[in-house]
């Protein structure tokens, strides 16, 4: 690679020829501040708030997309430039709802933290007109109020990534605002609820559906009995939420900030992912013995499931049957530990701590009431934004908590279970159990590294005695999703048996409700692939790496279910799909 | 077809229609461009056809042609004859027709009246002035617009005839690319779209592009308020056009080409389509042509009415189907253009001059115009002037001579303020330069620019804060919403030229009204808005006592901002005929007969009923 030599506030650096200013900066520890700009996929220069100075320039020139030159000289600290940034961020907040002191953000604001860093004083600078907004709340998992959108399209940018692109820029000039086609709202349209628009939302415009007030009504009450259960993933991220590094393991600490929260039995959702891989597994091989439909995807991934439903409801019957980890362990609350522990499932409050914002869609979907009518798998589904807010309401001091470990008997998770938390992981634990039931022999070798890894989309082809060539094939993200899916429509020319799709790239660990982390960490770092690497260590210190081996499956098979694929499993673990209309009327 | 084919065309075709060379004996012209059709042409063309066809006089071609020139005086019919210059009708109608078939075309007799030396006062005791000699046409020099108006625009044959695609078959069989784009840089042509960028230069930085996929645009996205060059062109000579991006993809190496057009040009748009199809038909556009294997397609898009697609980059990003919104630049749309290809893009008036250079050579080219600007440049001439028209002059000269001599000057006797050139990112040129030689450089060091040749002139009843006020508006409503500084920005400026027009503003509103506009220069993403606050910076420059007027003392100097505005009644002129009174609707007026009437500020609304009334010019506002 071509290097160039240039300067950077009087500083020689030397970078690969095609560099941006703004990574050149970065090499010389100055960061330029950027509000549009998304590494790759949001290049736009639209926001004009990285203008630099370059010696011969016309104008300023924008960091975030300009390449560098040999010889060039950049100013990034002069007065023209601050008094560039500090006009467009006041002409920004003419046109924002600056209700700070009220929006979750606050603290967490791109926005606000450059008025800071800018010296802006006076909010009002620029104050006007302003068109009417338009708030939106119509979709079950999130809000979109367009009074706080600085229109920097980082949410348009990931949602075509998803190859979703339900939102857009709609009208032009001042009344430009981001919404859906013909404005219609976010439920009528083919929204995958996948949430990748809130993690890269720099303001408030875009934020979960809260729905913490339910679970601190149903803590508050003595008649409620509250279970909460913790998906794979949010023990390597609730840390970032308190300032801890990203991928730092706080499983210990989360559980004992719960149980200060007051929920009756803190549980770990990787028991449900355990049951998950028994399911599965299971009806995989059901398929392949009985002529079933393949490949069979898995279903863990809401949002991803929802996409099917929108986008192929013709190849529907690949999906596996098993409900996701999340309203399996719900069901099972409700039904067998229930039924131990002499409670109405009634009077049960399940609370599941998701890394996605697709849950609280999924829970509110048909055929995820397992134990009656009135009675949901799982309440509510709270993100990890939501439970570290939680936290901060309780006053917990959350660093300095003591390690607690998960009440039993919905507990001990598996390192199978723990790594569907990350791209490949439910593959690998599908692999781990049905690798070693097939073929009858124990697995030497646990680590199935060819799935592992952030790669959109990976393939492997492991020989399994009495079967043959297994072909699997691992996606992330619904784009990759989607060239998975035209190839199905093809006829599988790759010949796949088994395949996972999650809907957010890298998987959970990079999910819609995880903690947001402002651009210039995710322009410069990869958070999926930090974050996936702290299940992949936990899964290696745990004593059972395989669902089928853990006490607890054992334990609920043998107690309770009878065998994978029973009646009873059936009736509580496994749900129907149907199809979905891009557009309703 | 080979060049021998299209040799022996062109003379077929000469035959065919230039009256004395074949079997015609007459040509009868209507300028039946959009202008021409909206001006009533569609009856004046239906009368001649029909009374010819009644004389029976099949020697006597009636046609069809484009843009002759002239709104003011349209319907325009012409008429040719074996050596003698055209006879020019101006402002006709369908019995006006009658007339001159009777009369002119049945027995030879030119009906003097309806001519254009008749109608500008010109002709002196009933004297046929050819429209050559008249002051409207005299000083223009037409290469861009040499066949409009004066050929069918449909017909393929009468382009070939004026040595049509001769320009593209001495390219291909004489002329590596490489002398096409010397040719080009030589002739010193420079972007007629705006920003003046020479020609030749912008094909070469595609040529340099490694071999590939490559493409040609042509920008037709006309949108300036009061310009209408390209439509013309289009209209009227789109061959011209079709030539020349053949003649730009065989020096860039480039094999297809799209022409964006508005939609609102739906004349353009059928000549257009109807010229690439012809041209497909006859070999000079597809597969092979002349046998040379260059091969060239083109495409035509049409543009959906937003004015920021006429920036290359939106435009692009258009036709590839998104929203059209600008990309960031670099990269250059010569290096990553079109579907990420290397991409040429010039506008409409720039390729209409491509295949006289290529034809007539660059020398021939750089003769006429500055140092700097060579060639001519058309304007659209509208505003406050008699003649508005479209005009084509040689780059140098001055504003004075085409305001004062082509556009016959400022009507009702009232006096020349400024000229706004560039359109709403061009400035204002007041009084005191009208005398500077127009070209590029000259209009930029001025705080004007060239744009694309909107020309609109303002007399003393202009207020030059509405002025500004009327382009920011227009920049207001078509911005595209990327970028910050312009999407808010031009809003912003807006309110404070709002509160200027009002009467509400304080002084310090004109320093941040100046501090914004020059941010937003600075740092919009395109040349949109980079150069939206220009009408206002321009007009603040040459005219600050005028929005001072506005700021301090709350007065329109012009009598134009309403808010700003009082009427009185002239104590010495008033009959007291009460007329005013009974007119004014909110009883602001008291008087009794024949006394003078007062006008009640406090309560007047302004309406200006009271002046409309008034018989004797007793009202004014002030």
């Amino acid at each position: 690679m071509a290097l160039v030599n240039l300067k950077i506030n009087n500083v020689p650096v030397q970078v690969e020829a095609g560099s941006t200013i703004l990574e050149a900066a970065r090499t010389l520890q100055i960061e330029i501040p950027t509000l549009c700009y998304l590494k790759e996929i949001n290049e736009i220069g639209a926001c004009r708030i990285c203008m630099v100075e370059v010696k011969g320039a016309r104008s300023l020139v924008t960091a975030c997309v300009f390449p560098v030159a040999e010889g060039m000289e950049v100013f990034t600290n002069t007065e023209r430039v601050r008094n560039a940034r500090k006009r467009t961020l006041e002409l920004i907040l003419s046109t924002h709802n600056k209700d700070c002191l009220a929006c979750v953000r606050s603290g967490n604001c791109e926005l606000q933290a450059l008025c800071k860093e800018f010296g802006v004083d006076d909010t009002d600078y620029y104050k006007g007109a302003n068109p009417d907004f338009y708030f939106d709340d119509s979709a079950a998992h999130m809000v979109r109020d367009n009074s706080k959108c600085i229109l920097c399209r980082r949410c348009v940018a990931a949602c075509d990534q998803q190859c979703i692109s339900v939102i857009g820029a709609n009208a032009r000039g001042f009344d430009t605002h981001i919404s859906s086609a013909f404005d219609k709202d976010l439920n009528d349209v083919s929204c995958i609820s996948c949430g990748q628009c809130i993690v890269n939302c720099p303001t408030g415009a875009i934020v979960e559906k809260d729905e913490t007030a339910p679970v601190l009504r149903a803590l508050n009450d003595p008649e409620v009995f509250t279970v909460v259960h913790t998906a794979p993933s949010i023990r390597v991220t609730l840390g970032e939420a308190f300032g801890m590094h990203i991928g730092t393991n706080v499983q210990g600490k989360m559980v004992a900030a719960l149980r200060r929260l007051g929920f009756d039995k803190v549980f770990d959702t990787d028991f449900g992912a355990d049951l998950t891989i028994m399911e599965e597994a299971n009806e995989l091989i059901e398929r392949v013995q009985n002529g079933g439909v393949l490949p069979m995807i898995t279903s863990c991934s809401p949002g991803w499931v929802k996409y099917c439903e929108h986008y192929y409801p013709d190849l529907l019957a690949h999906l596996s049957s098993c409900k996701s980890p999340q309203q399996m362990q719900g069901a099972i609350i409700k039904s067998y530990y229930a039924e131990k522990m002499g409670l109405d499932p009634k009077k049960i409050f399940v609370v599941g701590i998701m890394p996605c914002t697709a849950k609280k869609f999924e829970n509110k979907r048909d055929h995820q009431h397992a134990n009656g009518p009135d009675i949901p798998d799982v309440d509510v589904s709270l993100t990890t934004r939501e439970l570290a807010r939680l936290i901060d309401t309780a006053g917990i001091y959350f660093k300095n908590l003591p390690d607690e470990e998960y009440d039993n008997p919905l507990a001990d998770g598996t390192g199978a279970a723990v790594i569907f938390g990350a791209t490949g992981g439910v593959m690998e634990a599908a692999l781990r159990t049905a690798v070693e039931r097939i073929s009858g022999q124990k697995l030497e070798h646990l680590d199935f590294e060819a799935v592992r890894g952030t790669q959109g989309i990976k393939e492997a082809t492991y020989p399994v005695e009495g079967f043959g060539d297994v072909k699997v094939c691992v996606a992330s993200g619904t784009k990759n999703a989607k060239s998975v899916m035209d190839k199905l429509r093809a006829g599988n020319p790759d010949g796949w048996h088994f395949i996972e799709i999650m809907g957010c790239p890298g998987g959970c660990v990079n999910g819609g409700g995880q903690p947001v982390q402002h651009a210039v960490v995710r322009n410069f770092r990869d958070l999926k692939a930090e974050r996936a690497k702290s299940l992949y260590a936990a899964d290696k210190d745990l004593p059972v790496r395989k669902s089928h081996e853990s006490p607890a499956m054992k334990m609920i098979y043998e107690e309770f279910l009878g065998e994978p694929g029973s009646h009873k499993a059936h009736e509580l673990l496994h749900t129907k799909y149907e199809g979905r209309p891009k557009y309703k009327a | 077809m080979t060049v021998q084919e299209l040799n022996a065309r062109r003379e077929a075709a000469k035959k065919s229609f230039i009256p004395g060379e074949g079997s015609v004996a007459l040509r009868v012209v209507v300028g039946y461009a959009t202008c021409g059709i909206a001006a009533g042409a569609r009856p004046v063309l239906e009368t001649l056809r029909k009374e010819v066809a009644a004389l029976g006089k099949t020697d006597i071609l009636i046609e069809e042609t484009g843009c002759i020139g002239m709104c003011q005086y349209e319907p325009i019919v012409e008429v040719y004859a074996p050596g003698q210059e055209k006879v020019t009708y101006v402002k006709m109608d369908a019995q006006k027709a009658l007339t001159v078939a009777h009369k002119h075309l049945a027995n030879g007799q030119v009906v003097q009246e309806y001519t254009i030396g008749a109608a500008t006062g010109e002709a002196r005791d009933g004297e046929v002035l050819p429209l050559s000699k008249t002051a409207f046409y005299r000083k223009q020099k037409r290469v861009a617009l040499r066949n409009c108006g004066v050929i069918d625009p449909e017909n393929l044959d009468q382009y070939l005839a004026m040595d049509g695609y001769q320009a593209l078959a001495k390219a291909l069989t004489a002329m590596q690319p490489a002398d096409v784009i010397q040719t080009m840089k030589d002739s010193g042509l420079r972007g007629r779209g705006g920003g003046g960028f020479p020609t030749g230069t912008k094909w070469s930085f595609t040529a340099a592009q490694p071999p590939g996929k490559k493409y040609v645009v042509c920008n037709a996205d006309e949108g300036d308020p009061g310009a209408f060059m390209d439509r013309s062109v289009l209209e009227g000579d789109p061959h011209a056009v079709v030539e020349a991006m053949a003649l730009c993809g065989y020096a860039t190496g480039s094999d297809e080409g799209y022409v964006y057009v508005r939609a609102e040009y739906p004349i353009a748009v059928l000549h257009l389509e109807k010229a690439i199809k012809d041209a497909k038909a006859a070999g000079l556009l597809g597969e092979d042509i002349f046998g040379t294997g260059f091969s060239f397609d083109l495409h035509v898009r049409l543009g959906a009415g937003a004015f920021v697609c006429g920036e290359e980059t939106a435009l692009m990003t258009s036709i590839e189907g998104k929203r059209g919104e600008p990309r960031p630049r670099p990269p250059y749309p010569a290096i990553k253009g079109l579907f990420g290809k290397p991409t040429t893009e010039n506008n409409v008036e720039t390729f209409a001059n491509v295949p006289q250079i290529i034809l007539n050579g660059a020398e021939w080219f750089a003769s006429v115009g500055t140092e700097r600007s060579k060639g001519t440049k058309v304007f659209a001439l509208g505003g406050k002037i008699k003649n508005t028209g479209l005009v084509e002059i040689p780059m140098g000269t001055t504003l004075r001579e085409i305001i004062e001599e082509i556009g016959g000057g400022i009507p009702n006797g009232k006096k020349f303020k400024a000229a706004q050139t560039g359109g709403p990112s061009g400035g204002c040129i007041p009084e005191s330069l009208i005398d500077t030689p127009i070209d590029y450089d000259n209009l930029t060091a001025i705080g004007s620019m060239m744009g694309s040749g909107g020309l609109i002139v303002m007399d003393e009843d202009n207020c030059m804060v509405d002025i500004a006020r009327f382009f920011l508006d227009f920049t207001v409503d078509e911005s595209c919403g990327k970028c910050t500084p312009c999407r808010i920005g031009t809003k912003r400026m807006m309110e404070i030229l709002d509160k200027i027009t009002e009467g509400k503003a304080e002084e310090k509103d004109l320093q941040k009204l100046q501090e914004l506009a020059a941010h937003i220069k600075e740092n919009s993403l395109c040349g949109l808005g980079q150069t939206a606050p220009n009408p206002v910076l321009a007009t603040m420059k040459a005219f600050p006592d005028e929005y001072l007027a506005h700021v301090k003392y709350k007065k329109c100097p012009a009598g134009v901002c309403k808010a700003l505005l009082n009427y009185f009644i002239i104590a010495e002129k008033c009959k007291g005929c009460t007329l005013c009174k009974r007119n004014c609707p909110v009883g602001a007026i008291d008087g009794t007969v024949k006394n003078p009437h007062t006008i009640d500020t406090s309560k007047c609304i302004k309406c200006g009923a009271c002046m409309a009334a008034c018989k004797f010019g007793a009202i004014i506002k002030k």
